[in-house]
Parts: structure tokens; sequence; C-alpha cells
């Protein structure tokens, strides 16, 4: 498929990162948790993926596995490859992920609050990015990194670099921290709730401060959360996670139209709507299952209110319904 | 944005204004010592080490039979007093420090090693520390007293070699609450080795910590220097060692008080000084660490 797109230009951007069957295994004294159980997606030059799913169903596990920095011992990936513009990533020492990471691929973390070093000021921190990717020093350094601070919005950059992390609000050091990531320019950024700790008007703003940026360096973008809002709004497609697997994926419009899996659907009934008023929330009955003790079959078997005596049984296989919409329900295998 | 500023105005002046003025007491008290045993041969003193048997047992001048040739009084050699606290400060101070900076760079080392590699090796390192701590270090300078003989390097290595596990401890706990901030997995994201993180990160993070527990622990360690110098175990005569001073004038406490009390008074000056020093920079640079 990537070279179809290398060859005919007009129909498809170039492929930054092509996931294929990543398996990332936890081992705790409870046992082996299959924490990324073959999870597979592709996320184009522009595009941005949207990666939901409840807490403990594998997105962030996804997210480190893809850069290689899930918490060693305990993680381990043990299978699948990840291709970034056709390398695979998988395969690299330590030594060569170091350079990709930061270069290639960067990452915004959810915590604004933590996410600067407290005892450096912010120029400190600008500037040692910068400085690696690009090889600046002293004035042109130190402009460079005014310059970034300034596209991501944030006024007086040259007076900002000498502020201290306390000294900025969680949307400012937010937007620091976007700026250090896209020092490089990235192919990659992964966004992993980058605005579940900010106010909500700042959100909006961060959330098109991320697009324009994205406009202008043409990244692909994984951007995790479980806000099925800004899922709409920021994302292209999207793939919904359960228990580790991608249960289904697709184009945001089709999948919030016509939603194939159970818990798909269940997962958009339950976001409240402000025309639906008084109207009662629809709750997922049940809990997440215990990744520990997963019994065979599909893994939403307990909580689903279309269950089938197969789906107890065999864990169900991707199903493609049209264009790019996969999902994996024996619903939608016709026997 | 509100919780950036909301400090600023909440904090009491009162109180802020007490916790920042400066200690000025233990600061003239470490000074004064400080620059006496630097100064110790220019200051115009009598040699420590100049017996006098004319002179012996003089009390201090403000007694009866006190002289100022020896402010402080004679020891039983007729030694000048005065003289040989001077030159005293000089072993206790340059043993409080080297000691205590030996015991912090190694043990500040191990700690950020373990925290920041977690796992068995923190495990193993851990377990070293716990042992370490465990021992006593009276006991280990004794033993290399009596093997090696005594001398100044005896003393701080004797010393050295256990207070590490204190830094240790302490700084592997710290590292360990820094690692699950997101500044680290963000360095590491941007691509930043073990190296990069322990010495750019995790380090400067925990400097803090280390000047309280370096300014506290110079004062343990005169204490302990001193008590080995009571011993026989630490610093070697003739060179004036506040503990053996002490010591020598123990037989004399009912006639000749002054031979002990002057030392004593210079440990409890220095050592009290440390230690309000210490709590000051403590309650200044880090009020989470009020249980050091």
């Amino acid at each position: 498929m990537q070279d179809d797109t290398r060859s005919d230009a007009r129909a498809l951007p170039p492929t930054v990162i092509d996931v294929r069957e990543l398996r990332t295994h936890l081992v705790t004294r409870w046992g082996t948790i299959k924490a990324v159980d073959g999870v597979s997606f592709a996320v184009q030059e522009s595009e941005t993926l949207g990666l939901v799913g409840e807490s403990g169903s594998g997105k962030s596990m996804t997210c480190l596995s893809l850069v290689r920095l899930a918490p060693r011992p305990a993680a381990r990936t043990v299978g699948g490859q990840v291709l970034l513009d056709g390398d695979d990533l998988l395969t690299k020492s330590e030594r060569e992920m170091q350079r990709i990471r930061g270069r290639k691929v960067a990452m915004i973390l959810q915590d604004p609050m933590s996410s600067l070093n407290p005892v450096f000021s912010v120029g400190m921190q600008m500037r040692e990015p910068v400085a690696s990717y690009h090889g600046l020093r002293g004035r042109a350094l130190t402009e460079r990194a005014a310059s970034l601070l300034a596209s991501v919005r944030i006024p007086a950059p040259l007076q900002r670099l000498r502020a201290f992390p306390h000294q900025m609000s969680g949307g400012m050091r937010q937007r620091v921290v976007g700026a250090m990531a896209i020092a490089a320019p990235p192919r990659l950024l992964i966004a992993d709730e980058p605005t579940t700790s900010l106010d909500l008007t700042i959100q909006a703003q961060y959330l098109n401060l991320l697009k324009e940026l994205q406009q202008q360096h043409r990244f692909a973008m994984i951007f995790v959360t479980h806000n099925l809002g800004i899922v709409a709004r920021m994302c292209e497609r999207v793939a919904v996670m359960y228990a580790g697997r991608i249960i289904e994926i697709g184009p945001v419009r089709r999948i919030f139209k016509t939603p194939a899996h159970p818990y798909t659907r269940a997962l958009l009934a339950s976001v409240p709507r402000l025309a639906a008023k008084g109207e009662r929330l629809t709750a997922i009955e049940g809990q997440p299952p215990d990744l520990a003790t997963l019994a065979p079959g599909c893994a939403f078997a307990s909580r689903c209110a279309h269950v089938m005596d197969r789906c107890r049984v065999d864990a169900p296989p991707p199903v493609t319904l049209d264009d790019g919409h996969t999902t994996r329900c024996w619903l939608h295998v016709s026997a | 944005m509100s919780t950036v500023a909301l400090p600023e105005f909440a904090a009491a002046p009162v109180s802020e204004r007490r916790s920042r003025r400066w200690p000025v007491i233990p600061l003239a008290i470490i000074t004064i010592f400080v620059l006496a045993g630097a100064l110790a041969p220019f200051l115009g003193l009598r040699d420590p080490a100049e017996q006098s048997l004319r002179l012996k047992f003089r009390p201090p001048v403000w007694e009866e039979r006190g002289t100022w040739a020896a402010p402080l009084g004679t020891d039983r050699l007729g030694r000048d007093m005065l003289s040989r606290m001077v030159w005293g400060a000089r072993v206790s101070l340059a043993a409080g420090v080297v000691t205590v900076l030996l015991a912090s760079a190694f043990g500040a080392a191990v700690g950020l090693v373990a925290g920041y590699y977690g796992g068995r090796v923190d495990a193993a390192l851990m377990r070293v520390t716990d042992a370490t701590l465990s021992f006593p270090i009276i006991l280990l300078a004794l033993i290399l007293a009596v093997t090696v003989g005594p001398s100044f390097v005896n003393v701080v290595l004797a010393i050295a070699v256990i207070l590490w596990a204190r830094y240790a401890r302490v700084i592997r706990g710290q590292v360990l609450t820094l690692m699950e901030l997101d500044f680290i997995a963000q360095a590491r994201i941007a691509g930043a080795g073990a190296w990069r993180i322990i010495t750019r990160h995790l380090l400067p993070n925990t400097f803090n910590t280390l000047v309280v527990l370096v300014t506290l622990q110079i004062g343990y360690v005169i204490i302990v220097e001193a008590s080995l110098s009571f011993l026989g175990a630490g610093i070697p005569p003739p060179t004036p060692a506040w503990g053996s001073m002490i010591a020598e004038g123990r037989d004399f406490v009912t006639s000749a008080w002054w031979a002990s009390f002057v030392p004593g008074i210079a440990i409890l000056l220095v050592v009290l000084a440390f230690n309000l020093l210490g709590d000051w920079l403590r309650d200044t640079l880090d009020p989470k660490l009020r249980q050091l």
C-alpha cells in the first residue's frame, strides 16, 4: 500500500506510522497482563487518529510502546512492528531510539504542572532540545527558542524564556511543552490527554493551536483522550480500545453516526448532551474486565447487551464493514 | 492561572518575614570559628604545643590567678587553651566538612542510581545501605585506630564509610517521587539518556535536600570526631583536637574546670550553630522536609 502512494502522489499522503500486531505484556505478581494485545493502525501525514477507551484499556501503554518507553522491567513488547516512515522501531538499539525520540516522535503528556523541570528556567529547558536538534548556539539559539514560544502564542517570548515554570499558568506551561515537542519538528506527535487538566476555554485554544501546528508542520498525530467531543473536533479517524485491543476503528463521522460495536454504541450513548435535557444518561453496566484473569472469547461479553454463546468461546476477528471501518464483533460476522 | 498567583497573596506576612530572616547568630559563630581556624598561624597566638610547667593550670584571665598571657587558661602541661582551641577548630571543621562532602557525594550517587534504575539495582543497593546503617561508626573507627593506627585520614574515612548511607536513603526516596513526575517522562521522550536525566533533572531537584542534610550532618560529624578523639581513636596528639582536650582535662575537672570546659563550649557552639543553620536552610529551601 505504501508503494502505491509513492507512485501516485495525488492519491494519499504518505503513511507516517504503521503499527502492526503490537503486543506489550506486563509481568505482575497477579500474572501476565496483555496490556496491548495485537494492536494495528496507521496514521498518515497531517492526519489525526483519536485513541479512546476507558482507563486501563491500553491507550497510554500503546503510545509508550511505540517509542519503546513502556515501564520496564514490568512491561515487555513481545511482538509486532512499529514502522515509522517504513523503519521498524522495535528493532532499533536503545542509542538509535534516543536519537529518534524527540526528533521524529514527540509526545505531550497530561499534567502541565509537572511536565517542566521546576529548578530550571523555561529558556534553559527550551534551549536544550533546540541545541541538540539544530546545532545552534548563543544568540541564534535564544532567538530560535523565542520564536518557538511565539509559535505557540506565548506573548513576550524573550522575557518568558527567563521565567521559571512555577511563574506560569497551567495553560502556559502546556504551551511550552508543545513548543518543545515541535522543536525538531517531529514526524509524529503523540498527545496523551494534553488538555484534561486545563480550563475549558484554555482547552479549546490549545486544541486549535495543536491543529494549526499540525497544518504547518504536517506531522501525524495520535490523540489519546476519553473525551468524545474532543475526538469529534480534532480527529479524522478514531480507534476505540477495550481490554488492550482495538475493537473498532474508522473515520470519525462514520463511527459517530453508525457505531458497529456494542461497546462503541454504549460509549456514545453515555455522553451527556445539552439538547437531550431531562433524559437519564446511559451508563455501561459492570466493570472493565480484570486483564489478569481474562476468559477466552470477547472481553466485552460480560457487559454486552447483545451477547451470544459464541462470544464467550471465541474472540471475534476483525471485520471490515466498508472503506476503512473495521470492528471486532460477532454481530457483524455473517454465519 | 489562579493556582499560581494565589500563594503570593495568601502568605501571612509575619511568618514570612520570620522565616526569611537571616540566622545571624549561627552564621556569626560559624564565621568566627572558620576564620580563626583558617588564620590560626597568623593570629599571633602561642604555639599550641608549647609547654611551660611554670604556667600549668593557670585559670582564665577573669579568675584570681589568671594572666593575659593565656586568656582562657592553660592545661596540665602549661599549653595555652585559647591557642589550642583555635587550632582545634581547624581539625574539627576540616574533619566535619571533608567527611560530609565525601559521604554526601558517594551517598547521593548511590541514591540517584538506585532510584533511577529501580528494580534489582535498587534492591541490591538499598540492602547494602541498610547493612551500612546498622554498623556503629565508633566501633569501626576504633577497629581502624587499633589496626591501622589513629590519624586524620582514618577518622574521616571511618565516618564517611558509614555516613554515606543516610544520604543514599534520603536521596533515593526523593528520586522515587521525582521519577513519577511528567518532566522525567518528557525528558525521556525528548531522547534524554540515563546520564542526562540523572545529572540534569534528578540531581538539581535533590539539591535543596542535599544542602540541608550536609549542614545538619557537619555538626553530627564534629561530635563523632570529638568522641573518637576523646576515646583516643581520633586525631592523635600532638595535633590539638577538641575531643582529646576534653579527655586530657577530665581528671582535673574539680581543680581546673577550664581544661575540659573550653573545648566543650567550642564543640557546643559550633554544633549548635550548624544545627540552627541547617534548620533555617530546611525551612527556607523546602518546608516539606520538616521530618529530617
